[in-house]
């Protein structure tokens, strides 16, 4: 009996590893009748490479936007809770943080293009109107808010509970007789911050951003309701012409899809669970090698 | 405080200077201060917003039909039931799945697990949390598809998406609360002679019972609400259908989807059938959450 009971739980454990290459497997297998096949048979037309390539940098595009203006926001309020905050309500705000992550993505995309996009609609037109010269702002604004911009603030704050918690536990293990050290050479709490609690978290931001670069990758319904795609390829993060994302692209055009175009999905499928992969593997890299420390 | 420290550390001819200096000084301090709460303001008005507008907009489609009646041959109007019924078994069907493996793969890694083995399995775990939900959904489409041929969709091939998703949540949350069972009372048990399943199944696992049962329920809250590995699985239907085994399903957050997606010649209707469909799954993964807390307090074992 007690052998049996260690062989269930191994055997348990070892699931995931099947699991793992079981997703790998059954992608490659589905997917690759789409990579043989000839350019012209695959949606488009030119080729499986042509297919994905645009929707890979739709990807990319938002998922670091998304990144760019979650982790400062992530990092600070992380501070708020661990060093600004009063102790006795921190725990609060931490589950109000929280709480942001416990609320699904398509409540997220109801939310983006219903309240937030109309809400941006002037202030891109602003952003157009003042830096049109800087080529994320050229125009023309879109006057439906459905946006990459809008897009990419949607997912900031979906990643934002992410980053944030793994930044916070870092800060909360900064070494007290550092913060105490400081101050008692009289140091200001910005300066005690910055001198001892940011150099003591910074490779935990940075695997907490890659965590939420990840995420924001695969992120799969709010892009799909808020973004306006046409396919092409512009760094212009306010107009009506967006490129769409690989995960939105699935969710959008899996559903009346057949034959052929069912395989070219699940490939660019594995595209995506490529790039995670790297994306979360090399964070867990840099927190594991930070825990050996 | 700083002001008077930063007086006496100062040689009395530069006391202008040092007042100038600490004015700077103060002033960085008083700014960054500022902006760091306002960060977090901003990162909560987000979720004022998003909860407040739900509850307004979700609160007019709310009504005795649509928790009682499907949508089946109803133009523009019926309730749904059909997605309630179906969101209730497919995630129950993934915690089946996912709840035993998931805690015996926990027990194995604290447990059993020693060496490289474990090291990597940790590491497998931590990746696998990082699956893109659609892409969960793509692969349990790709096996279904094998077996019962192209275009199947079936509400258990959703819960096998979900699985995905939720082990590593299970063996995560799980083996936080193993770790927490202090070791004086595994020895205890085996200085009684007692063996190691049983030791495991009759003193670490009703210990941890609470820890657990607070895990799998904050894991359900986070399946719950998923569209995407469902809009790829389990396909739209109108009507009740109560077997993952036979046939579409349907389920509250594509339920929600389409209605936003097709709205049909009611659109209104159909947007407030929506929102009020996203009210239930928030109401839902907020009930879940806020239960998880209660039984964790409520019953809890204390350890000393």
């Amino acid at each position: 009996m007690d052998r049996a009971f260690a062989h269930a739980a191994t055997a348990a454990a070892l699931t995931i590893l099947v699991i793992l290459a079981g997703v790998a497997a059954f992608l490659v297998a589905e997917g690759a009748p789409a990579l043989t096949a000839a350019a012209s048979d695959l949606p488009g037309g030119k080729g499986f490479i042509d297919y994905v390539a645009p929707l890979a940098f739709g990807t990319v595009l938002a998922a670091a936007l998304a990144a760019v203006i979650a982790v400062p926001l992530a990092v600070a309020a992380a501070l708020f809770i661990t060093h600004v905050a009063p102790p006795r309500i921190a725990l609060t705000l931490g589950y109000l943080i929280d709480l942001l992550a416990a609320i699904p993505s398509i409540v997220y995309g109801l939310w983006g293009i219903f309240v937030l996009g109309p809400a941006a609609v002037p202030v891109m037109k602003w952003l157009e109107e003042k830096l049109g010269f800087i080529p994320i702002f050229d125009g023309p604004a879109s006057v439906t808010g459905r946006t990459m911009l809008v897009a990419g603030l949607v997912l900031a704050v979906m990643i934002l509970p992410i980053v944030s918690a793994v930044a916070r536990e870092a800060f909360a293990q900064a070494p007290r007789r550092l913060q105490e050290g400081a101050q008692a050479l009289g140091a200001t709490r910005w300066e005690m911050i910055r001198m001892t609690v940011l150099p003591f978290g910074r490779s935990s931001v940075i695997s907490g951003a890659m965590l939420g670069l990840g995420r924001a990758l695969g992120e799969t319904m709010a892009v799909t309701i808020i973004l306006s795609v046409s396919g092409a390829v512009t760094f212009n993060l306010i107009g009506q012409a967006n490129p769409s994302t690989i995960a939105a692209n699935i969710a959008l055009n899996f559903p009346e899809s057949s034959g052929l175009a069912i395989n070219a999905l699940i490939a660019t499928g594995l595209v995506l669970f490529a790039i995670t992969l790297v994306t979360n593997m090399g964070a867990r890299a840099i927190i594991a090698r930070q825990e050996r420390i | 405080m700083e002001s008077s420290f930063q007086a006496l550390g100062q040689a009395q001819p530069s006391r202008l200077l040092a007042s100038g200096l600490d004015w700077r000084r103060r002033s960085v301090n008083i700014v960054m201060t500022a902006l760091i709460a306002g960060a977090f303001v901003l990162a909560m008005l987000p979720l004022f917003s998003l909860v407040f507008e739900v509850a307004k907009r979700g609160i007019p489609g709310l009504s005795a039909d649509f928790f009682t009646t499907d949508a089946r041959g109803v133009v523009g109007g019926g309730g749904a039931s059909h997605a309630i019924m179906g969101t209730l078994i497919i995630t129950g069907v993934a915690s089946l799945i996912s709840v035993p493996i998931g805690i015996m793969a926990a027990i194995y890694l604290n447990e059993y697990g020693t060496g490289r083995l474990r090291r990597a399995l940790t590491f497998f775990v931590d990746v696998m949390t990082g699956i893109p939900s659609i892409v969960a959904g793509l692969f349990a489409y790709a096996l279904f598809e094998i077996f019962f041929g192209p275009g199947i969709r079936l509400g258990v091939m959703g819960s096998v998406a979900l699985s995905l998703l939720m082990i590593p949540i299970v063996i995560r949350s799980a083996e936080e609360v193993l770790k927490i069972v202090p070791d004086h009372l595994r020895e205890a048990a085996y200085a009684l002679g007692t063996p190691k399943w049983k030791t495991i199944t009759k003193i670490v696992l009703p210990t941890a019972f609470a820890g657990l049962v607070t895990g799998v329920m904050i894991a359900v809250a986070r399946i719950v609400g998923e569209t995407a590995p469902l809009l790829v699985t389990t396909g739209v239907v109108d009507s009740m259908n109560t077997d993952p085994f036979n046939g579409r399903m349907q389920n509250l957050a594509v339920y929600a989807y389409n209605e936003y997606r097709s709205p049909g010649v009611m659109k209104q209707a159909a947007y407030d059938k929506a929102w009020a469909a996203a009210l239930t799954l928030i109401a839902i993964v907020m009930v879940l959450n806020v239960a998880a807390r209660l039984v964790y307090r409520r019953y809890k074992t204390e350890i000393r």
